[in-house]
């Protein structure tokens, strides 16, 4: 492989997009999640609503503000390294990225100095307003640069001008692609259990410390109740999607389930592709499985890699086995739900520790699910950038190898520092916990020592 | 065509609008920011940074907006002009990052994480504005395009012009942030701050100065529409557009005599007309062009039915989307305190 502009823009892309998706991951839930709590809080005046929005709100200011910044650089780069790409797209997806500027970003950034700094300013209804605003700008956003994305994997309603580019004969076509419903809604749950999971990881770690116990067992019900409902829901959300892409992205389905030769195909658990063998090694597969689930009949032939001129098969390895991390997580969040509703049923939730540490280490499993499931989107659609019209290498910018490398150096050290610091900062909160106005716990230490010092105080 | 303008036109003076926003308005708290490392203590800072916290995030929305407004409504600009500029756009990127989670950061690190994003919140306006500089530099003196695309070499844009405005710009933010700390800030850093607005007069009607008369130098058509050349002058073409000069000069007067001591908005509203003027003398010099000297606003245009389905969404959107801008900016009107803190 040649480290050229285009291979080096590619890898730029890959790595700034993969930094940048991780914050709005967490924030498109994050919102919702403040919003309800702040709503709660309104409703019912108890203070663990409000403890727990002061705690989140810090958590997610940090996100936000990383979100924003990694997310300019996007609405640059394709300028400066797929120029090409600009060019031959700009009036079929320039307008919805338009869209997205005008009726989501202004309203999130705008609102949320609101959030963050209005409390002395507006009166509690205003506040929340400005939470539900913040809430509501983020999935605007989701939808529009969703729309954009799922045109680029099912594209649609385009035609070719006398230039050369493409323009949108139907823009409703274009926005409301095959892929779209179900690629918003499951990137939409995902970002949810993303919230879900970070809040009951932090919930978990709090409770299994014993510290602010109200405010640790709510949010804990919260998450656990969001993921026995949300987890299943991305399941069927998830296969809806793959089902769009058995019909409109074969040769993805292809690579991402392992599959080289044409016929009734198996459901691969385990295997190493390998690609200049065209083949799987040391494969574990349930003959027909995966006929049945793509079509519902195991005997029903489907398509393989071989029915693809390589030139137009995406990477195999990386889209294989990038699915199979977003769909063990996927199951793993599921099983998660479940042990925890049982556990709440039988009202032995908040003593449940060894749930309490699966909870910790399952905590960043939302980010690794959404990175692994965007890997699998995005290198299942390779080799094109627009689906079956325009080819990844045929849209880069005209721009100097080195000046790439420079600028991508410059990236991953600017990251590094950046989100390295931040997500120091975000677990130092984390491991702080919420403020709490419960009582600390009684306790036989005596007088003097400074934990009995802290109850006398209290 | 809506009544009789060209889609084209239409976007490309709301595309000028939205660039023209973001400098008024993230010019001041980029300027805050230049002027960081001029403050006396933490306390200071503390209330420097509190007068833009509010609002730097929205302010910084109109470049996103100028960003993807341009690859929206006119690709092939935006196509030749980000890989023309790839140095100083990725750098300002880079400086942008710096500066926008230091706002945040700032107040989570310990005591030498504080100091570290306390430098990167300057370094980071300080280079961000310098590189936006240097984009309009290399923007200004053009580019080099054959075919619609781009043919130079990675440091075209790198020129004495270039630096020369990179200097005026970030001169130009200072004074921004100084006439917003002005209206914003009381006490001994009001009174601070009112000094920096005169030092900063003089030097940004020297800097516009310069970069005027180096501007009329770039190609000889510009040196034409304000009739002047280095051994002639065409009085009637020169004497229409001298006003602008003059205002330009008369505003940096205002500035450099004194901010009014009732009405705090006046120099920052004086520092706006200025930048405007400083706009409109650049729109004058260019026009037709929107990639200087290589294309004109219909020859790089997304397709008219592109551009007719964003000004149906720009249209009732952009009120709305200044109406809750002013509302922000209504809410937070009061000066910060001398306790400022911040959340």
């Amino acid at each position: 492989m040649e480290w050229d502009a285009l291979l080096l823009a590619r890898l730029q892309f890959a790595f700034t997009i993969g930094f940048h998706i991780i914050f709005p991951a967490f924030t498109i839930g994050l919102a919702s999640y403040l919003a309800v709590l702040e709503g709660l809080w309104l409703r019912t005046n108890r203070p663990v609503f409000r403890n727990l929005y002061l705690f989140w709100v810090k958590i997610f200011a940090l996100s936000f503000g990383m979100g924003v910044v990694s997310g300019v650089v996007m609405s640059y780069q394709f300028g400066t390294n797929w120029s090409v790409f600009a060019t031959q797209t700009g009036s079929v997806i320039g307008p919805l990225l338009g869209y997205e500027v005008l009726t989501a970003f202004f309203l999130e950034a705008s609102f949320l100095g609101i959030m963050l700094f209005g409390w002395k300013h507006v009166g509690p209804g205003l506040h929340f307003l400005s939470t539900c605003m913040v809430a509501i700008g983020t999935l605007i956003s989701a939808f529009w640069i969703l729309a954009a994305n799922s045109w680029m994997q099912t594209p649609q309603g385009f035609a070719f001008a006398a230039d050369g580019t493409m323009i949108a004969t139907d823009f409703v076509k274009v926005i409301f692609n095959p892929s779209l419903p179900s690629r918003f809604a499951h990137m939409v749950l995902a970002a949810y259990l993303t919230t879900a999971m970070a809040v009951a990881g932090a919930a978990a770690f709090a409770l299994l410390r014993k510290r602010a116990l109200p405010e640790s067992r709510m949010s804990l019900r919260m998450a656990v109740l969001m993921m026995a409902i949300v987890a299943p829901l991305q399941i069927v959300a998830g296969h809806e999607s793959g089902v769009v892409a058995h019909h409109h992205q074969p040769a993805k389905v292809a690579a991402l389930e392992g599959w080289w030769t044409s016929g009734p195909q198996p459901l691969i658990l385990f295997g190493w592709p390998d690609e200049t063998a065209g083949k799987n090694h040391l494969e574990v597969a349930i003959p027909g499985g995966g006929s049945w689930v793509n079509v519902g009949d195991p005997a029903a032939p489907l398509k393989g890699l071989d029915a693809f001129p390589e030139a137009d098969r995406p990477p195999v390895f990386i889209t294989f086995w990038a699915f199979r991390i977003m769909v063990a997580i996927g199951l793993a969040m599921v099983a998660l739900g479940v042990w925890g509703a049982v556990l709440w049923a039988m009202k032995r939730l908040d003593g449940a520790t060894l749930y309490h540490r699966a909870l910790v280490l399952a905590a960043p499993s939302g980010f690794i699910a959404v990175l692994a499931g965007w890997i699998t989107a995005e290198v299942g659609r390779q080799p094109y950038v627009v689906y079956g019209v325009l080819r990844t290498a045929d849209a880069v910018s005209p721009v100097a190898a080195g000046a790439v490398a420079t600028s991508l150096l410059m990236f991953i050290v600017v990251y590094a520092i950046v989100f390295s610091a931040g997500a120091l900062y975000i677990l130092r909160l984390v491991a702080k916990g919420p403020e709490t106005d419960e009582a600390p716990p009684r306790t036989d230490e005596p007088p003097g020592t400074p934990l009995g010092a802290g109850v006398q105080e209290a | 065509m809506v009544f009789g303008i060209e889609l084209s036109l239409i976007w490309a003076v709301l595309i000028a609008v939205a660039v023209f926003l973001y400098v008024a308005l993230d010019g001041f708290d980029l300027g805050v920011g230049i002027l960081f490392p001029f403050a006396r203590d933490k306390n200071e800072r503390d209330q420097m940074q509190a007068a833009i916290a509010p609002v730097w995030d929205g302010n910084e929305t109109w470049l996103v907006l100028g960003g993807g407004g341009l690859f929206a409504a006119f690709p092939k600009a935006y196509a030749t002009v980000m890989p023309a500029l790839y140095g100083p756009i990725t750098l300002m990127l880079l400086a942008l990052i710096f500066r926008g989670v230091a706002f945040e950061f700032r107040h989570h690190g310990r005591a030498r994480g504080a100091r570290f994003w306390t430098a990167a919140f300057a370094g980071g306006s300080i280079v961000a504005a310098g590189a936006q500089g240097l984009v309009l530099g290399g923007f200004v003196q053009g580019l080099a395009v054959r075919d619609g695309v781009f043919v130079g070499g990675p440091l075209d844009w790198l020129t004495p012009f270039s630096l020369l405005v990179a200097g005026a710009v970030m001169a130009g933010y200072a004074l921004l942030g100084a006439c917003w700390l002005v209206f914003k800030t009381q006490g001994d850093l009001f009174e601070r701050a009112r000094g920096w607005v005169k030092q900063l007069a003089v030097v940004v009607a020297l800097s516009m100065g310069a970069v005027s008369l180096a501007t009329l130098n770039v190609d000889p058509r510009v040196t034409a529409r304000w009739g002047l050349t280095m051994t002639s002058v065409d009085w009637p073409a020169f004497l229409r557009l001298a006003p602008l000069p003059l205002l330009a000069g008369a505003l940096c007067f205002l500035l450099w005599r004194g901010a009014d001591t009732r009405r705090h908005l006046q120099p920052y509203l004086y520092a706006v007309a200025l930048f405007a003027i400083g706009f409109l003398g650049l729109a004058i010099s260019l026009w037709p062009y929107i990639v200087p000297f290589a294309m004109t606003p219909a020859q790089a245009a997304a397709a008219d039915n592109a551009l007719a389905l964003m000004l149906w969404g720009a249209a009732p959107m952009l009120p709305i989307i200044l109406a809750y801008t002013a509302w922000v900016y209504w809410v937070f009107r009061a000066k910060v305190g001398a306790d400022a803190t911040y959340h």
